[in-house]
C-alpha cells in the first residue's frame, strides 16, 4: 500500500486550474491556481470575506465555478473535472474518498442518533450489512479519536464542543478518504481543547497519509498542521508556500500584517 | 330538497383519470412515489383520504368492496368508507375477504391469502421512509432517486444500539423489486412477508401528502435488515382467544382496571370465519363452544 501511493505522489491528487466564482458583481475568488499532492497539507489561510470558504465549497464540488475548474484524481488513477461527474458520482466520491468537516459539528453530525450510527453511516451507505462489524469499526474509530468507547450509543448532542469535533473526524475517516476539507475545525473550541484536536489531527494525517484542505484564520493552526500555506485577500491568492517560509518570512505587506498582529506569547 | 346527484364513486370522472394516470404510473415504477393532485374529501385527512381517492379511481359497477380499519371490518372508519361508497357508487360490499374485489385497507394486510383479482388499496398517512431521518423533501426525493439508502439502515442500527434487536414494529421499510425503499404505510411488520410476490395488486394512497405508491403483482418485496440481525415478523405468542388461531395477527384487548387482558385476531373476517368453522378459543362465547362440543361429540 504504502509503495502504491509513493508511485501515486508523482501525480497530483486535486487541481485547481484558474478557479473563480462571482457572485453577481460580486467576485468571491479569482483566479486561483494550485495543485494538492496525496499527503499533503494545504492552509488556506485569510480574513473573513477574503474568499476561503468559497474556494473550499469550489474545490469540493459543492459550488459551480464561474471559470476554471478542478480535477480530482480518483482511487483507479485517472483524474476527472469535477464539473463531468454526474451528481451520483459526486456524493459518492464525498462519502467514500472525501471527507468534509465543518466548523460546526452540528451541520456534519447527526445530532439525534448516536455516536456508532453516525460513524456508522458512511459504512452503511457503502453497503456494509452486517451490525457487529459497523459496530466494532465504529468503536475502532472512537478509541482512535479518543472518545470513551462507553459512550458509543449517546447521542452527539450530548457531547461537549470538543468531542462533537472529534466524533465528525471519526465519521469523515472510517471510509478511509484521500482527501479531507476543514473548515476552521478549530473554530470556537477553547485552546486546551484545540491543541488536544490539533495534536489528534497531525497523528492523523501522518498516520493515513491524507491530504488536507484546510480553511483557517488562526496562523497556528496552519503552522501545526500545513506543509504550504496559501495567503488570500479579496478572492486573491496574494502570497503562497512552504508554511514555516510564509509565516517566518512573509513577502507581502497583508501577510506580514496577518503575521504580526498574533499576539507575542 | 332533491337528494344530491353524485358522479359515480363520488370523484368527477377528469379527476379519476388524473389519479389513474399516477396510479399507472406508479405501476410501471413500484415503489416509486407519484405525486398527484390530491383532493379535499367528506372526511378528515387521517382518516384515509388517499385510500378513499384510489379506490374511487379503480371501483367498477361490478366491484365487490371490502373495508378494513386495524383488521376490523365494523369500526367507525370501516363502516363510514363502506357507507359512503355504497352510497355514491352502489357497489356491492362485504366483509368477506374472498369475495371483494377490492379491499381498502388501514394498518393490516388480511390474513387469508389474496389472489389475482383482487386489489388491496392501503390508506398512508407518511408515504415517505425517510422523513423523521431526513426532513429536507428535496433531499429525500434525491436520496430515492439516487437509491442512497444507507440512512434507512442508520434507523434499524439505532433501533439494535438501544433495544438489542430492531424494536420498530410497523411501518417496517421494504425495498420493492430491487430499487426503490418504500414505507409500507402503517402495517405491523408482521404483514410485511405477505407484500412480497404477491398476487393481488398493491396500492397506497396518502391524500395529505399527495402521493402515490404500488406493488405490482407478483413483485419481489424485502424487508431491510442486517445479516446479524435478520428480519423477524413480530407477534404476540399466544392463540387467539376467540378463534385459537396460532398464526394470525392479534389484538390486545383490556378487559378490566385490574390488568386483565384478552388477545384476539385483528382481522374480523378470519376470525369470526374460524369460529364458524368451530374453532375455538379459551375464551370464546358460548354458542360457539357449544356447537364446537356438538361437532366434536357427533
Amino acid at each position: 500500500m504504502a509503495d502504491l501511493d509513493m508511485l501515486d505522489n508523482d501525480e497530483p491528487l486535486l487541481v485547481a486550474n484558474s478557479l473563480s466564482k462571482s457572485y453577481g458583481r460580486i467576485a468571491a475568488c479569482r483566479d486561483v491556481s494550485f495543485s494538492l499532492y496525496s499527503g499533503e497539507v494545504l492552509a488556506i489561510v485569510g480574513e473573513s470575506g477574503s474568499g476561503k470558504s468559497t474556494l473550499l465549497q469550489l474545490l469540493s464540488g459543492q459550488l459551480a465555478p464561474s471559470g476554471g475548474h478542478v480535477s480530482y484524481r480518483m482511487r483507479d488513477g485517472v483524474s476527472r473535472d469535477l464539473a463531468t461527474l454526474g451528481e451520483a458520482e459526486r456524493r459518492f466520491l464525498f462519502r467514500t474518498d472525501w471527507g468534509f468537516v465543518h466548523q460546526d459539528p452540528a451541520q456534519g453530525l447527526r445530532m439525534a442518533v448516536s455516536a456508532g450510527a453516525n460513524v456508522g453511516e458512511r459504512l452503511m451507505a457503502v453497503g456494509w450489512n452486517h451490525y457487529g462489524r459497523i459496530r466494532d469499526t465504529a468503536s475502532d474509530w472512537l478509541t482512535r479519536v479518543e472518545i470513551d468507547v462507553a459512550r458509543i450509543d449517546d447521542a452527539p448532542r450530548t457531547y461537549s464542543g470538543g468531542m462533537r469535533q472529534r466524533l465528525q473526524i471519526a465519521r469523515n475517516l472510517v471510509t478511509e478518504p484521500r482527501l479531507v476539507f476543514m473548515d476552521e475545525p478549530t473554530g470556537g473550541l477553547d485552546v486546551s481543547v484545540q491543541a488536544r484536536l490539533l495534536d489528534l489531527l497531525r497523528s492523523l494525517v501522518a498516520e493515513l497519509h491524507l491530504a488536507v484542505v484546510i480553511v483557517t484564520h488562526d496562523l497556528a493552526v496552519a503552522r501545526l498542521l500545513s506543509h504550504r500555506v496559501m495567503v488570500m485577500k479579496g478572492g486573491r491568492v496574494i502570497e503562497t508556500g512552504l508554511t514555516d517560509q510564509v509565516l517566518d518570512d512573509p513577502r507581502e505587506p497583508y501577510t506580514q500584517l496577518l503575521v504580526s498582529s498574533i499576539l507575542p506569547p | 330538497m332533491n337528494a344530491p346527484a353524485y358522479n359515480f364513486a363520488y370523484l368527477d370522472e377528469q379527476t379519476k383519470r388524473m389519479i389513474r394516470r399516477a396510479i399507472l404510473k406508479a405501476i410501471a415504477i413500484p415503489g416509486y412515489q407519484v405525486p398527484f393532485a390530491s383532493r379535499e374529501m367528506p372526511m378528515p385527512y387521517g382518516w384515509g383520504t388517499g385510500g378513499v381517492q384510489v379506490t374511487a379511481a379503480i371501483l367498477g359497477p361490478e366491484d365487490v368492496l371490502k373495508v378494513i380499519d386495524q383488521g376490523s371490518d365494523d369500526t367507525t372508519n370501516a363502516i363510514s368508507i363502506r357507507k359512503f361508497f355504497a352510497k355514491t357508487a352502489g357497489v356491492a360490499t362485504t366483509a368477506a375477504t374472498e369475495e371483494a374485489t377490492v379491499i381498502q385497507t388501514r394498518h393490516r394486510i388480511p390474513e387469508a391469502a389474496l389472489h389475482e383479482k383482487q386489489v388491496l388499496v392501503y390508506q398512508v398517512p407518511i408515504p415517505e421512509p425517510l422523513r423523521f431521518l431526513e426532513p429536507r423533501e428535496t433531499e429525500t426525493r434525491r436520496m430515492h432517486a439516487l437509491a442512497e439508502y444507507g440512512l434507512m439502515h442508520v434507523k434499524l442500527y439505532e433501533d439494535i444500539a438501544r433495544f438489542g434487536h430492531i424494536a420498530t414494529a410497523y411501518a417496517y421499510p421494504v425495498k420493492v423489486n430491487a430499487r426503490y425503499v418504500m414505507d409500507p404505510s402503517p402495517t405491523p411488520k408482521f404483514d410485511n412477508p405477505k407484500m412480497d410476490n404477491c398476487p393481488a395488486l398493491q396500492l397506497f394512497g396518502a391524500g395529505r401528502e399527495k402521493r402515490i405508491y404500488a406493488i405490482p403483482p407478483y413483485t419481489k418485496v424485502v424487508s431491510l435488515d442486517f445479516e446479524d440481525h435478520p428480519f423477524e415478523p413480530y407477534r404476540f405468542n399466544a392463540p387467539c382467544a376467540l378463534c385459537g388461531a396460532e398464526n394470525s395477527y392479534l389484538d390486545e384487548i383490556v378487559t378490566d382496571d385490574k390488568g386483565s387482558r384478552m388477545f384476539v385476531c385483528s382481522d374480523t373476517d378470519y376470525c369470526e370465519g374460524r369460529q364458524a368453522a368451530g374453532h375455538h378459543g379459551s375464551l370464546s362465547a358460548a354458542p360457539y363452544k357449544e356447537r364446537a362440543q356438538e361437532t366434536s361429540n357427533g
